[in-house]
């Protein structure tokens, strides 16, 4: 079972405020979802390699040749504020 | 004598180096050359991660990585692949580092240096690749700043991490560390160290086996130095008023010298690491030998070689082999029939290295005849560090020219020394400087001073001269030729007998 502080740690990690109210429902829907997933454990994997990745594929590559960039007003686009071609963002400690 | 280490001091460090000599950046095809540029203009939906760009893993990035991995002595693991590491900042624009996690690309290895005691090995942990955040700009200080500026261009440049063992123990052993590992680094050819922020460190302090203290922020290696010593101080102090050392990280203020406590970051669970979806695993054991083949002679085997093949001290050989272009340098001068071995290093190592890092210069361009070693031809171009517009050259031609004159007796040892900084100062070959600031006159000295010696010490023959025996004139002359080595010309020789003995 997930506790309400968790649901807050993990909350605080991603930057996303939770309330109360939202810990407590959290902590039962992110619970049930492990849950789900807890039946996973019941697998015998014993002498199964990890899967790190789905696609049996290996070394995808790209060749160091330069491709151009985005046009610097292009990237500030979507930007809520800027100050002489940097994002802006509020002040960080 | 053996080291004691009294304050049981362990260091270990983490370094940053970031393949700046690569084209593009790790996962996209963002010019790596950004340094004076405006800020956001070498920035792609990858490196700015915005949603459905996918990143591919650069060729040649691993190939570098292994370079480094093989040149630290490391295994080069026989599968690796990245990881998400997760954690919010602005620095990263997708909320997560791409970064390697269990399988890093190269394993254990080790770094020789000079210890408080002698030769020491520093054992590295691991190297693994990573991708650079990007670089946040407070706007004014730190604790008034209204905001902060980010710049994405350093966001996705390759990194790669170097783990040591806490094996150093004194801050000097740290230095000498870091001062190896660049010259190694240099020798591979993988990044330019001068940039800013090429080669960064955090460090990993304890002392009496107590609980290590990380510290973070140091940008220079004499700042790592300095970190570390007011840390070993600030932790011995703590123990010795009966407080403890706790596990923390600590932020360096390089302006005040001292180290901060920081707010307490996440944990390594905190940053759930899991495999990268979008980027495939690397098969990389099999390139090994194709890698290996790549590398140069590195600084511990060059110095055994120069130590072998020519006559010089362990300190010349250390001097001469830290930097890879001093030592071709050296070499193409050493290489010259004319020139001893043992004077070209002490020509090399210890006057002309000393006139060039006296004017702060950066090695940034050399030539060499022939295109592959061994040169018979090596010239060599800097910039000032703090002024680049300052710039030098001098070829091993113009040193061969200088040792020789020097040793012929042309032109004394300072003259030798003025020559290089001249040529480095306002540049010329050093025949057209000798010539120019007529150095060469000593020549002349060189003959009045023979003709002088000649009369003090042949008394005889000048009485028998001066009684009117013209042939001891003859004598005299041929005496003066003698000193000189015949470089003196006989009818000069003999005009300044005969002026000399008539006053």
């Amino acid at each position: 079972m997930i506790t309400k502080d968790e649901v807050e740690h993990v909350g605080w990690l991603c930057r996303i405020e939770i309330n109360d109210a939202e810990a407590e429902e959290y902590a039962v829907k992110l619970s049930s979802v492990l849950d789900y997933f807890g039946q996973l454990d019941e697998v015998d994997t014993e002498g199964v390699e990890p899967t790190y990745h789905v696609a049996d594929i290996m070394n995808v590559f790209r060749e160091d040749v330069v491709t151009p960039s985005l046009d610097q007003k292009d990237v500030l686009t979507n930007t809520a504020e800027e100050k002489d071609g940097y994002i802006k963002a509020p002040r960080i400690i | 004598m053996v080291y004691e280490n009294p304050d049981g001091v362990r260091i270990g460090l983490e370094v940053h180096v970031q393949l700046n000599k690569l084209n593009t950046k790790l996962f996209c095809g963002c010019s790596t050359d950004y340094h004076d540029s405006e800020p956001n203009t070498h920035v792609c939906p990858v490196c700015l991660g915005l949603p459905g760009a996918l990143p591919v893993i650069n060729e040649k990035a691993v190939e570098y990585a292994m370079k480094i991995g093989l040149a630290l002595g490391c295994d080069i693991v026989e599968q690796t692949q990245f990881h998400r590491k997760n954690y919010y900042y602005p620095d990263l624009p997708k909320g997560f580092q791409t970064t390697q996690y269990d399988f890093p690309i190269a394993g254990e290895g080790k770094v020789v240096i000079e210890g408080e005691d002698g030769e020491r090995d520093i054992g590295i942990t691991r190297a693994h690749m990573e991708e650079d955040p990007g670089r946040l700009q407070h706007m004014g200080s730190i604790d008034k700043s209204k905001g902060t500026l980010i710049n994405y261009n350093r966001s996705g440049m390759t990194l790669i991490e170097i783990v040591s063992e806490p094996d150093m123990r004194s801050p000097k052993e740290a230095r000498r560390y870091l001062d190896k590992l660049r010259s190694i680094l240099d020798y591979l050819d993988v990044f330019n160290g001068d940039l800013e922020g090429a080669m960064r460190v955090d460090a990993n302090v304890s002392v009496f086996m107590g609980e290590r203290v990380e510290v973070k922020n140091i940008s220079s290696f004499k700042g790592a130095e300095r970190a570390l010593l007011y840390e070993i101080m600030r932790q011995k102090n703590q123990i010795r008023r009966g407080g403890e050392i706790t596990l923390e990280t600590r932020h360096f203020d390089e302006a005040r010298g001292v180290t901060l406590s920081m707010r307490t970051k996440e944990t390594e669970n905190d940053y759930r690491y899991f495999p990268e979806p979008d980027l495939m695993p690397m098969r990389v054991a099999d390139r090994v030998p194709a890698v290996a083949a790549t590398l140069p002679e590195l600084p511990d085997a060059k110095r055994n070689r120069f130590l072998e093949e020519y006559d010089m001290t362990d300190m010349h050989a250390k001097a001469l082999t830290s930097d890879q272009d001093i030592a071709d340098f050296y070499e193409a001068v050493a290489q010259n029939e004319n020139i001893d071995s043992k004077d070209a290093a002490v020509w090399v190592a210890d006057i002309f290295k000393g006139e060039w890092n006296y004017r702060d210069l950066a090695i940034h361009g050399r030539t060499n005849d022939p295109v592959t070693p061994p040169y018979s031809w090596v010239k060599l171009s800097g910039a000032n560090r703090k002024d680049p517009t300052i710039t030098s050259s001098i070829g091993s031609d113009d040193l061969i020219y200088i040792i020789g004159s020097v040793n012929n007796g042309e032109i004394s040892d300072n003259s030798g020394i003025e020559v290089i900084r001249i040529i480095l100062d306002e540049g010329g070959s050093a025949n057209e400087v000798i010539d120019a600031k007529g150095l060469r006159k000593v020549e002349d000295d060189i003959v009045a001073t023979a003709v002088s010696e000649t009369i003090a010490e042949n008394e005889a023959a000048v009485q028998d001269y001066l009684g009117g025996a013209e042939k001891s004139l003859n004598f005299l002359v041929g005496q003066v030729m003698k000193k000189t080595k015949g470089r003196a010309d006989a009818r000069q020789a003999r005009e300044l007998l005969v002026a000399a003995l008539k006053s």
